[in-house]
């Protein structure tokens, strides 16, 4: 860490730690409806607004696709734009979502990952942020509250960066992390205006000296250039991720990159996990380690752009590998993250046996056990190349 | 006219000045045209404010025909246009006969 930058410990909930880093950038906008079901974090941030501790327009809209559509507005217009939401509310704003990314708006979103209806359920489920991962989003996964806060701040720098300008969304899991106390290192409120620095828009919608139009028709002849230059601000975000996350480790001593792996270099057997099921995989990890078992972890912790050729590269010579997804892909073979993780290993001469295992839809608790059993079915063959297995499901 | 390259595209498909709109031949899929009979023109001007296109020529403060490039042939015109002694000034015509 660099001299003369104290870091102020809190015990903060993740909803409270991503309210917390919003306070802390300060954006020009919130526009938000903080209720069910959102979580808690833009109903904490509407009281710092009304306490006067941000400079923050915020705009109370009358639901989430409102909420999307009016942080459109306010990021084309030039303002510095966040908002936050949850579950049913993230899919109501999917429609936006998409124009969001299309328009190239430097938006950061803090969502809680839940699941979706029906039946009705108010916990833990990687389905809705899964819904919009073909939208255009940066997307980043957190561990637990530390992470959720030091994620929202480098979202800033990733999203308005001029190479990039799309928008990034930082989940964290419901009720596990949201709603879980833990300790939090936070940074001075004036470090973190120098760390995400002004914003430079790239669309100023209210520059009247330089009248633009935001949203044109694009038919068969300009749709598609558009939709391929998409393609390239997601690769051209790789290299700002990892900029800024180094950048951040040099400064405030944790550094972050788009994966984590655990034990890996050497591991035999290996699951391949998102957000806060890592922190419990890797007490599992270190305690077959103990007994001699080479298991290891590769934390995917940003899911788009989709690091395909690292995770590749990090899964190369292992004997078996088990993908946990915490969200289904009805229909399809496999969650979302096996099937993107599949596709990353296939033509790789000596891919590891993968498998995959769903769990915790609903939030449906998955312990340590649990974890246990996956490593032991990796190790004794049980764990079958391409099978999808139902973890933790009553059949 | 060869067409950018997705590379050289604005950020976001943005149109980066103003007025381009009078670009867009809104035009050209017109079935009814609106036909001006000067004889029967008051030069009241509904026709100009009424247009959603803005395809009515005015100069000098007096009626001045049609932008055939932009108007789309509604009618919206011919219908607001009060005439002279119950006769018309624009009549709408199919485009063809
Ligand atoms: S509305 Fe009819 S009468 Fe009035 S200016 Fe137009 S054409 Fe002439
Ligand atoms: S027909 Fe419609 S578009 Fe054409 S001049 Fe009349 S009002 Fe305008």
């Amino acid at each position: 860490m660099m001299a003369g930058i104290t870091k102020i410990d809190m015990a903060k909930t993740g909803n409270e730690a991503m309210a917390y880093a919003m306070k802390q950038i300060n954006p020009d906008v919130v526009a938000a409806y903080p209720i069910t079901p959102a979580t808690e974090i833009v109903q904490i941030f509407a009281q710092y607004v009304a306490d006067g501790e941000v400079d923050t327009e915020y705009v109370p809209v009358e639901s989430e696709h409102s909420a999307m559509s009016a942080c459109i507005g306010s990021s084309a217009a030039g303002a510095r734009t966040m908002t936050g939401t949850s579950s049913q509310g993230l899919a109501l704003m999917y429609e936006m979502c998409y124009i969001a990314a299309g328009l190239r708006l430097p938006i950061v979103m803090s969502d809680v990952n839940r699941a979706l209806s029906a039946p009705i359920n108010i916990h833990c489920d990687h389905s809705d942020t899964m819904g919009m991962r073909d939208a255009g989003w940066i997307h980043i996964f957190s561990e637990n509250p530390q992470e959720a806060y030091d994620n929202m701040l480098q979202a800033v720098r990733i999203a308005e960066h001029e190479k990039v300008r799309l928008p990034v969304l930082v989940t964290t899991d419901g009720f596990i992390i949201s709603h879980g106390m833990e300790r939090v290192a936070t940074l001075p409120d004036d470090e973190v205006t120098k760390f995400i620095g002004p914003f430079q828009p790239g669309t100023k919608l209210l520059d009247v000296a330089r009248p633009i139009t935001v949203g044109a028709l694009n038919f068969t002849d300009f749709y598609f250039e558009h939709r391929r230059a998409l393609v390239d601000a997601q690769a051209a975000a790789v290299p700002v991720i990892k900029a800024v996350g180094r950048e951040f480790g040099q400064k405030y001593g944790t550094a972050y990159d788009c994966i984590e792996p655990y034990q890996l270099a050497d591991a035999e057997y290996a699951i391949v996990a998102l957000g806060s099921t890592c922190g419990t995989a890797k007490v599992v990890i270190d305690q077959l380690r103990a007994t001699g078992v080479k298991a290891g972890m590769l934390k995917v912790r940003v899911f788009r752009p989709f690091p395909a050729s690292e995770i590749a590269a990090a899964l190369r010579g292992k004997k078996a590998v088990a993908v946990l997804d915490r969200s289904d892909v009805l229909g399809g073979f496999g969650g979302p993250v096996f099937t993107e993780v599949r596709s990353a290993l296939y033509q790789q001469a000596g891919a590891p046996v993968l498998a995959d295992y769903i769990y915790g839809l609903g939030g449906r608790e998955i312990d340590m056990e649990m974890i246990g059993s996956v490593f032991a079915q990796l190790q004794d063959g049980t764990a079958k190349p391409d099978s999808v297995q139902y973890l933790g499901v009553r059949d | 006219m060869s067409l950018k390259k997705y590379q050289e595209l604005a950020l976001g498909g943005n149109i980066e000045r103003g007025g381009t709109a009078a670009e867009f031949k809104t035009g050209d899929w017109r079935s009814l045209k609106p036909v001006y009979q000067a004889e029967n023109c008051i030069h009241c001007l509904f026709c100009w404010a009424y247009c959603p296109d803005s395809a009515v020529h005015v100069t000098d403060g007096k009626m001045a025909g049609f932008d055939l490039d932009h108007c789309k042939g509604c009618g919206i015109c011919a219908h607001e246009c009060p005439g002279k002694k119950g006769a018309k000034a624009i009549v709408m015509e199919p485009e063809v006969k």
